[in-house]
């Protein structure tokens, strides 16, 4: 199933992104923080994955090209600023779809039902660390307004239809914009300029096409279960 | 009310001069109230050396869950199950906020975690020397769970009944929390015991590296322990470190036996006649070293600790300003994260 996988994998990559983080916050409080957000993903993964197929076989054996996660998520952390540019633009496109596919009553509506109160409260807390950084000292905000613009051209493909995905995506897309223009603009933080999408980066995350990094994130993530074909942990 | 004596008895004194209070009538008031297992709260009266040593223990008990995160999260992006790596991951967040409890625990004694921070990061302050051993395979994290927090839970049990309030309730939280944690790695390690022979021998080479290192937890023996008699006369520690340890050996043999593994320790063997299992020698010259900084990752822990409050040090700056700037009073984590700034520009 298409859609479990894409939206399961956008879960299980992000999460493991922001799994790196522990043990490197800039203070105690994001530790707990950042491993709950990475915790609630997970979570969400291993429903997502187990309505297409074994979670484990999913995650583990396949290759990246198999893949169907959303490049932006596949992102490397970089600093805090990149870490929250990157959860302001996915929790909110995230909050925005769940809430939709709640209401929607499909294959997907029970997952998308619980799901949105964790993805609030993640949005809540990009949301907060975005006024903070862009709002805050020079090199916070500098930081903060490099981070949105060097992701932004990852958003658009949030917004390419997913096949099995009954959604309407023109609106979601608009919605998404108005709300991150109006947090940015709280934030004293410009709306990035340029394309959200670019040859490389328009829905080639959904069919299997990644960026570089991705690939180094795998064999760290897939190696241990690879090295022992068929033992159960 | 625990130490209501010793308030009654510290506001005895009319005249509100505090050079004519006796320290004599607080200072029985307090062993009093120690005596009959009252809890000392933070607002009543306590000699200063009760304090500063509480101040030492509660904060290296902070530093070693901070610290301990390392070890375990070095794992997590390399979990061999997602329903692993759930785990883990909870783990490792129990852990930070175990730290939060005891840093908040600390500041109720008239300390800031601030300063309990730096005096970590310049080596003032010491961590558990188990955290300074590398985490070399994946059963690594079962032998933590199981061994270093089944040490942990073995000595911090009695401290949830320690004179001091605040320490005491911080403990009872965390020993449940820890408790949990134990049960996951015992059942790794199960998983690992009973699976192929490749991931046997993984388990059974962990327990092999960190058997010692737990033992060494409870810390050096009875008669080289420098604070243990004062500590056990304030009621701060119920037990001596010898004690303690032959406790937990006494409970890890029989787990053991039921994990199919077994210990490195060719002394280890059950004593009829003291009802408790001796075993052999503990290998006290790496205990010091460990403790002086020279084990195996000391350098790489403090180093990614440091690095991690540096590098975070913009965005407390941009909390704070943003703080200042929203709430329009400066506050004392806005000056204080200030001077930080200054210092760096």
């Amino acid at each position: 199933m298409t859609a479990a996988l894409a939206l399961g994998d956008d879960a299980l990559v992000l999460s493991h992104r922001l799994g790196e983080w522990a043990g490197h916050a800039p203070v105690l409080e994001e530790e707990v923080a950042l491993a709950n957000i990475a915790l609630d993903l997970l979570g969400q993964a291993r429903v997502l994955l187990s309505m297409a197929g074994d979670e484990d076989e999913l995650a583990y054996l396949r290759e990246e090209r198999a893949f169907r996660n959303l490049q932006l998520v596949e992102q490397p952390n970089g600093d805090f600023a990149h870490t929250i540019a990157r959860q302001l633009y996915f929790s909110t496109y995230q909050q925005l779809l769940y809430a939709e596919l709640a209401a929607g009553g499909g294959p997907f509506a029970p997952l998308a039902a619980k799901a949105v109160k964790e993805v609030t409260y993640h949005r809540d807390h990009a949301e907060q660390w975005t006024l903070r950084l862009g709002d805050g000292t020079e090199t916070s905000h500098e930081r903060m307004r490099d981070a949105c613009a060097a992701l932004w051209k990852f958003t658009g493909e949030m917004f390419q239809p997913v096949e099995g995905l009954d959604a309407d995506w023109t609106g979601l897309d608009q919605r998404w914009q108005e709300s991150v223009e109006d947090v940015l603009g709280r934030a004293t933080l410009p709306l990035p300029e340029g394309p959200r999408t670019g040859a490389w980066s328009a829905g080639t995350g959904r069919q299997g096409l990644h960026t570089e990094s991705f690939g180094r994130m795998l064999a760290e993530m897939q190696h241990l279960h690879r090295s022992h074909p068929g033992a159960s942990w | 009310m625990a130490t209501a004596a010793a308030q009654r008895t510290a506001r005895t004194p009319a005249d509100g001069a505090p050079d004519t209070v006796d320290m004599a009538a607080y200072q029985h008031a307090f062993d009093a109230a120690v005596a009959a297992d009252e809890r000392i709260e933070p607002r009543d009266w306590m000699p200063d050396a009760y304090r500063a040593t509480l101040v030492r223990q509660i904060a290296q008990h902070a530093h070693s869950e901070i610290i301990g995160m390392q070890p375990e999260a070095n794992w997590i992006t390399r979990a061999p199950s997602l329903r692993r790596k759930a785990i883990l991951m909870a783990k490792v967040q129990d852990e930070a906020g175990h730290g939060l409890y005891l840093y908040s625990a600390a500041e109720t004694l008239g300390t800031g975690r601030d300063e309990l921070l730096d005096k970590l990061h310049s080596g003032r302050q010491k961590y558990s020397s188990i955290f300074n051993y590398p985490t070399l395979t994946w059963a690594d994290v079962g032998a933590i769970g199981w061994l270093v927090d089944g040490a942990a839970i073995t000595n911090q049990v009695p401290l949830c009944r320690c004179s001091y309030g605040p320490y005491a309730r911080a403990m009872v939280r965390i020993c449940k929390e820890e408790s949990f944690h134990q049960r996951q790695g015992y059942e790794l390690l199960l998983a690992l015991s009973k699976g192929t022979p490749e991931q046997h021998a993984m388990a059974q080479d962990a327990v092999d590296r960190w058997w010692w290192p737990s033992l060494m937890m409870f810390g050096p023996p009875d008669d080289a322990s420098q604070h243990s008699a004062q500590s056990m006369e304030w009621k701060i520690k119920r037990h001596s470190n010898d004690e303690l340890r032959q406790r937990f050996v006494d409970i890890c043999v029989p787990q053991a036996e039921s994990l199919g593994l077994t210990f490195p320790d060719p002394d280890l063997r059950w004593n009829e006649e003291r009802g408790h299992h001796d075993f052999g020698p503990i290998d006290w010259t790496e205990f010091w070293e460990v403790l002086k900084g020279n084990g195996p990752c000391n350098e790489q822990r403090i180093t990614q600790r440091r690095r991690a409050h540096d590098e975070g040090a913009w965005v407390r700056e941009a909390a704070a300003a943003y703080a200042a700037k929203h709430t329009g009073s400066t506050g004392e984590t806005a000056h204080e994260t200030g001077e930080t700034g200054a210092e760096r520009a």
